[in-house]
């Protein structure tokens, strides 16, 4: 089982080397999260006036900013906490979505039918909007960027985990199951909800590109991390006050790991489908 | 001599897949004169429906013709450019598929399909071809057909579907039509009704036909010639009646001993070898003693009813009994009810109103989704349709016949809980070093096997079989039975088989109940009531079953005299 899976995945990857690439991008964003603060060479929050707004050099691989603080270090530190935002909102809006959608897609009914009005609703806010909402409304600290990134994330989990989980419904290893003795609750559970975790995978990678950029621009609408905390977003908001003095580094550097951060993500979600669908496999 | 309309040689079709080429068919020889019908009688995998997408240039991308010829005419079609092929499509030879209502187009009005076809082929005003198509409904006796000219497939029945295909297949008068399985899914009923179309049309315009079939009866009654196919090879050719009767290639020989007909027995199904294992078993197994007087029957049902929110209920008014080591047929039609009376006797589905007395205590108050607590779950236990659906695709074979064992018996994982899986799928003849595999590494047939160990597991007393074989090839479907028929005999289990297929229940069971919209329309004794029906709706089904052991003047001969 193991050696086809990987056998199928080298497949995959031969027909489409930008998965693998990405796979690699994903996997050295994590460990510069790990280990970044120990690898930057600067501390990044450490001012020095004499060293403001220096352009890129071999002291300063991406130059420093308004008040001397190395761009380059503040990136990487950035690193952790704007992956921690992403996953810990995609994690917290998965898990819901799924135990939520799946429930909707087994039992149908009117229970069903309220939730799927509720989304209808959210979904009809721009989504940004209200997440900026929520994190003005309730203070503008880390765990609500998180809470609200999470609840606009929560419609397409529970969309898609209703519509794998209905097409399931009526297998004859879902009744088995209850014939087995399985409950209603356990059944969706233990046996559906696996079973449509592949293909939620997918939707996760891609998701957290998206929740990546949806942090970074709370915060640089300033409703998000606060300075100094060294954040994608925020140095991107602090940047652009010097674009038009041609200080160019301040921005484009944090744009550019917010740009490869999303794009791995992106790949590696497009990749993973492949890699999952079964119709890939004959 | 007169050329053959189509002459196939030595064709090779070879698919490109991850694993290198898999040749799906190797050497396949046949002929077809003008007017004639041929059928093309196979398993799965045996490379007949690859030889008729080969012939109308349809294989998919990874399929190519590796050797031999397609002569159409005198004219090798496997060298054409596609341009010149389109022009033979519809024109020169046609083909129609088995799930009508996936070859048509959900979204557009079915006259309007007959048209796109005609118009492709023929230069002609759209008014001119709609009153073509109108022609053709009526050719293909659809009822109304003015009104039927604006309905959608989604509004026609499986078999209307059906017959819109043979309209728009036929809509440029072709001289060849290959029917891939034209009639698998639809009922048996009105199955004989396309088939007799199909015939009377192939009749009426001297069109040649190709009739590709797992079902040896369909392929014996409908064709004056049968080829039968395994593993890409042509095996046999000859003509039904000698086909079956005096059957030569060992394969024929197995494949004609494993079709059911009015008049099989179980033991006659499978090979030499299998069958005095069988006759052994059966013989070991002593009669169960007649339970003492005053036992209730295993299974008492009284009018059990299930009405869906509007409409016409779904059952009603259903009663019957069922002592141990019995073994009752269901059958009807799709939309009889029989599916949900299985579900309800289950206790998947909470019955509307009526009673489900097992071993004389009453079951049908406790609502289906509190039954898995009850002690009688494991003693009901089922098994279902599709082996390929029935198990879940991230537990291995094991695991599936495992389930139920932790959940009901309460074993825990251990030396024990393998012994008992291990003693399982011996019973259901499951080598044991497939235990450790994925559903989708499993054959159909081992699917089957799994299905049916995990049903046996905890040892229930009654076993509801809902069509256990319908997806299956006869020569695993005939394994298959006799496997149930001898678990039936050695654990004096109560078997309840629903099917549409006549012949398997006439053969499994003691008792058959006839469902029709839902209702009981008759009972009895499963032989009488097949050999001697009393109800008009009864005959009309035993009458549409294919037969293979076919009197002299068959349909085709009484349509062409």
């Amino acid at each position: 089982m193991a050696s086809t899976t990987l056998r199928h995945t080298v497949f995959i990857l031969r027909g489409n080397p930008l998965t693998g690439i990405a796979a690699a991008g994903v996997i050295l964003l994590v460990l510069i999260a790990i280990f970044g603060p120990s690898i930057a060479p600067y501390d990044p929050v450490a001012s020095n006036v004499s060293e403001a707004l220096k352009p890129p050099s071999a002291a300063h691989l991406a130059g420093t900013d308004q008040l001397g603080r190395d761009t380059f270090s503040r990136l990487v530190v950035a690193t952790r906490l704007d992956l921690v935002i992403a996953v810990s909102a995609v994690g917290i809006s998965f898990v819901l979505g799924a135990v939520i959608g799946a429930f909707c897609g087994y039992t149908g009914g009117r229970f069903d039918r309220s939730v799927g009005r509720f989304v209808d609703v959210m979904m009809a806010f721009p989504l940004f909007v209200l997440a900026m909402a929520m994190v003005a409304a309730l203070g503008n600290r880390v765990e609500n960027i998180v809470l609200a990134t999470a609840v606009i994330n929560l419609p397409f989990y529970i969309r898609f985990a209703r519509a794998e989980v209905n097409v399931r419904r009526n297998l004859g290893w879902v009744e088995a199951a209850r014939a087995s003795g399985e409950s209603h609750g356990s059944v969706v559970l233990r046996f559906l909800l696996p079973n449509v975790l592949p293909a939620m995978a997918v939707q996760m990678s891609l998701n957290l590109g998206w929740a990546i950029l949806n942090a970074a621009g709370l915060s640089f609408i300033g409703l998000g991390v606060k300075p100094p905390t060294p954040e994608w977003g925020i140095m991107v908001a602090e940047g652009a006050r010097f674009i038009s003095t041609g200080k160019w580094w301040l921005v484009a550097f944090p744009g550019l790991a917010l740009m490869l951060a999303v794009l791995c993500f992106n790949l590696l979600g497009d990749g993973m489908r492949d890699i999952l669908d079964p119709r890939m496999r004959t | 001599m007169i050329e053959p309309l189509l002459r196939i040689e030595d064709l090779h079709v070879t698919f490109s897949t991850r694993r290198g080429p898999v040749e799906a068919v190797r050497g396949m020889t046949l002929s077809l004169d003008q007017g004639e019908t041929l059928g093309l009688v196979g398993e799965s995998g045996s490379g007949k429906s690859v030889t008729g997408f080969a012939t109308t240039r349809l294989l998919d991308a990874a399929g190519q013709v590796t050797k031999g010829r397609i002569l159409y005419r005198g004219k090798d079609i496997t060298k054409i450019p596609d341009s010149d092929f389109r022009a033979l499509h519809g024109a020169a030879m046609s083909m129609i598929f088995q799930n009508p209502r996936a070859a048509l187009n959900p979204i557009r009005a079915i006259g309007l399909q007959i048209v796109d076809a005609i118009l492709s082929h023929k230069r002609m005003s759209k008014q001119a071809a709609a009153d073509e198509a109108l022609k053709l409904l009526r050719a293909v006796q659809i009822r109304d057909p003015e009104q039927r000219m604006s309905a959608y497939p989604h509004e026609l029945s499986g078999g209307m579907c059906q017959r819109v295909m043979i309209a728009v297949a036929i809509s440029c008068n072709p001289m060849l039509l290959i029917a891939d399985e034209p009639t698998t899914g639809l009922d048996v009923t009105t199955q004989k009704i396309v088939m007799d179309l199909l015939a009377q049309i192939a009749a009426d315009r001297g069109m040649a036909t190709i009739l590709i079939t797992h079902d040896l009866g369909l392929a014996a009654q409908y064709c004056r010639r049968v080829v039968v196919m395994e593993k890409g090879r042509l095996v046999e050719e000859a003509a039904p009646k000698t086909l079956f009767h005096r059957p030569q290639h060992a394969y024929t020989k197995r494949l004609v001993a494993a079709s059911p007909t009015a008049t099989s027995r179980i033991e006659d199904l499978v090979a030499d070898d299998e069958r005095t294992q069988y006759l052994a078993v059966v013989a070991a197994s002593r009669p169960h003693p007649d339970p003492p007087s005053g036992t209730p029957p295993l299974l008492e049902v009284k009018n059990l009813a299930k009405r869906y929110d509007q409409g016409l209920p779904a059952v009603a008014d259903f009663s019957m009994t069922m002592a141990a080591g019995e073994s009752v047929g269901l059958v009807g039609e799709s939309g009889s009810g029989k599916t949900t009376t299985s579900r309800m006797i289950c206790r998947l589905v909470d019955a509307s109103d009526g009673e489900i007395v097992f071993d004389g205590e009453s079951i049908g108050h406790l609502p289906a989704r509190e039954f898995h607590r009850s002690r009688f779950r494991k003693d009901i236990q089922i098994v279902f349709q599709d082996p390929n659906e029935s198990l879940n695709p991230r537990f291995t074979a094991f695991d599936c016949i495992a389930h139920p064992l932790l959940r009901l018996v309460g074993m825990r994982p251990g030396e024990a809980l393998q012994r008992r899986v291990e003693e399982c799928a011996r019973r259901v003849g499951l080598p044991l070093e497939l235990l450790p595999r994925f559903p989708h590494q499993l054959s159909g047939g081992q699917k089957a096997r799994v299905g049916i160990a995990r049903a046996i597991a905890c040892r229930p007393r009654l076993l509801v079989l809902d069509e256990p074989t319908a997806a299956l090839d006869v020569s695993v479907q005939a394994v298959v039975l006799q496997l149930l028929d001898r678990l039936r005999r050695e654990d004096n289990l109560g078997l309840l088989f629903v099917s549409h297929d006549l012949n398997v229940v006439r053969m499994m069971c003691d008792r058959t109940i006839v469902l029709r919209n839902g209702r009981i329309v008759e009972q009895g004794e499963s032989r009488a009531l097949f050999d001697n029906p009393q109800t008009e709706y009864t005959r009309e089904l035993v009458d549409a079953v294919p037969h293979i052991g076919l009197s002299a003047g068959g349909p085709v001969e009484a349509l062409s005299s």
